[in-house]
């Protein structure tokens, strides 16, 4: 990777860093201690379903609201406040700016999730006492919302190539809903008939497809994660944040700078 | 070779938003300017400069022409480490310290991981920063502001600097420091463009100057040339408070001071007032031409495009 794109990168995780967007660990931490305690008082099995359902599903909000929020304003708020002169006029192609911006904040959020994983676990191990062997599917599932980071983080980027920071923010957020349910979109479709499939089908396709990438339920539930799942996730999350930057890059490509 | 070259550079804007209705932003520029040059971009807010320069720095894409600066292409990644550029009213990361802001910048300018740290600290003292390289940049003043935008500007040594509005909210110190140190780029060989509309500051550091106004060229040259063009008149002292009849009819314009009589006159009537003053028999001290000023030259520019302006609507 260029030093450019390091550089690009590592100023936006700074950037986050300085603006506090780490604090965010406090609230969570705070969510989670109050939680297992809370939960102690309930039978052994459903405090620790209750912490692996509840610590994950928090992992993943908070990192989707930081995603949203900070991805959408990466390339207008440059824009705005005129920071992106100084750096254009460099030796910096715009794709490495865009590229640099996605793996800044996506590094912001992988540093965000680990922390989060350490309170995850910390928070099993004092109300299960002792690991088990399971309790290993719960790095795949944070693997897989890190994989919803990358997406998430993506989009945010392509709609804030071309459009104010409100708009951007919802429509990442309206797709995140709607592929948070793309599983039943693509049930639905295959109920009805007509222009209304098509439709369905070809909305179902087009927003990422959260639904396959979301395994809480079945983590938390001791259930193993197929090999096969985590290999087509990864590549369909790849592919899928790659098509968006580089829709994202093809728009930036070509945006006058006014 | 020219450091910059611009052939017929053109933006035109499409505004509105359901009709898109085009917005002439710059007619098309033809502007050359040497290796080694301080050249003056002059006009009123609005009338182009900015977008000229951001067509230079590749942050906008023209309509029509080209630009090149050292012989390459503008959009070329290989000329903009060889150039600086100072945005108007420049705003920074303000989370940054002044001493990261510069390595930041050092390091997307390519400047070699060992000497960066170094170079920054040259540029915060040559800008007179030296000890706020530890403070972050949302605590500085507008004027500390704009030292930090001149010290990311030169930090990598590039060989043509652009400055937009350089002194823009700088206090009479700070405008002599700009003012000096844009005498010592130009003594290290470098080539500097800057815009401004402050006058004087133009008429003091430029080679030559552009005046554009309405997004057109309205005159280029150098200085004394440009101001030449304006009045064309000549100061005449004689001693003595006599003033010959003739010096009337000749468009004089005539004080006494001590024992001396001055008068000022267009320059073709020279002679014939020298003609008068020995008919008259006095004695004649000097002839000095009267150099108009850029700003008298610049109002009169503006004068004449608003009035063709005018006529053509």
């Amino acid at each position: 990777m260029s030093t450019r794109i390091v550089s690009i990168a590592s100023n936006t995780f700074r950037e986050a860093v300085r603006d506090r967007v780490l604090y965010n660990l406090i609230a969570f931490a705070l969510l989670l201690s109050g939680a297992a305690i809370f939960v102690g008082q309930i039978s052994i099995d459903i405090e620790k379903l209750v912490v692996i359902n509840l610590g994950l599903t928090a992992v993943s909000l908070f990192g989707i609201v930081i995603a949203i929020f900070i991805g959408i304003g990466l390339v207008s708020k440059e824009i705005d406040k005129r920071t992106l002169y100084t750096v254009l006029s460099r030796p910096v192609r715009r794709w490495e700016f865009i590229v640099g911006k996605f793996f800044g904040l996506a590094g912001t959020l992988v540093v965000n999730a680990f922390f989060m994983a350490i309170g995850v676990f910390a928070a099993l191990l004092y109300v299960a006492h002792q690991f088990q062997k399971s309790d290993g599917w719960i790095l795949v599932a944070l693997y897989f919302i890190v994989l919803q980071f990358l997406i998430i983080c993506s989009l945010a980027l392509l709609f804030s190539s071309f459009s104010s920071p409100l708009l951007s923010a919802l429509f990442a957020f309206s797709l995140f809903v709607i592929g948070s349910f793309s599983e039943d979109l693509r049930g639905f479709a295959a109920l009805v008939k007509g222009p209304t499939r098509w439709l369905a089908t070809g909305i179902a396709y087009l927003v990422p497809n959260f639904s396959a990438l979301n395994v809480i339920g079945s983590v938390a539930h001791a259930q193993p994660v197929p090999g096969k799942l985590i290999a087509y996730n990864t590549a369909y999350a790849l592919l899928y944040s790659a098509v968006a930057l580089s829709g994202a890059v093809l728009i930036f490509q070509r945006r006058n700078l006014k | 070779m020219a450091a910059i070259e611009i052939v017929g550079l053109e933006k035109i804007y499409s505004v509105g938003f359901w009709r898109k209705r085009p917005k002439l932003a710059l007619k098309p520029l033809n502007l050359t300017v040497e290796d080694g040059e301080v050249f003056g971009f002059l006009g009123p807010n609005g009338a182009g400069k900015t977008t000229t320069l951001k067509m230079l720095m590749g942050l906008v894409f023209p309509t029509g022409g080209s630009a090149r600066i050292l012989g390459m292409d503008v959009n070329d990644p290989g000329v903009k480490a060889r150039i600086g550029f100072l945005p108007e009213q420049p705003y920074f990361y303000d989370y940054l310290t002044a001493r990261e802001l510069l390595e930041y910048y050092g390091r997307l300018s390519g400047v070699p991981g060992k000497d960066i740290s170094g170079r920054a600290e040259a540029m915060l003292a040559r800008v007179g920063l030296e000890d706020a390289g530890a403070v972050q940049l949302r605590k500085f003043s507008k004027g500390m502001l704009q030292r930090v935008g001149i010290a990311q500007a030169i930090l990598h040594d590039p060989q043509v600097v652009f400055l937009d509005e350089p002194m823009s909210g700088l206090d009479p110190m700070g405008r002599r420091e700009v003012r000096d140190l844009i005498g010592q780029l130009k003594q290290e060989g470098k080539t500097v463009f800057f815009s401004t509309h402050i006058l004087s500051d133009a008429e003091a550091l430029c080679d030559r100057v552009a005046v554009i106004h309405l997004g057109e060229l309205r005159g280029v040259g150098a200085v004394a040339e440009l101001t030449s063009s304006v009045h064309g008149k000549v100061e005449l002292v004689w001693h003595g408070h006599a003033v010959p009849a003739a010096m009337k009819t000749l468009g004089a314009e005539c004080h006494v001071t001590g024992d001396t009589t001055r008068a000022t006159l267009p320059e073709e009537n020279q002679d014939l007032a020298i003609d008068a003053l020995r008919r008259d028999k006095l004695r004649l001290v000097s002839v000095t031409p009267v150099r108009a000023t850029l700003e008298q030259y610049f109002v009169e520019r503006l004068k004449r495009a608003e009035t063709t302006a005018g006529g053509m609507a």
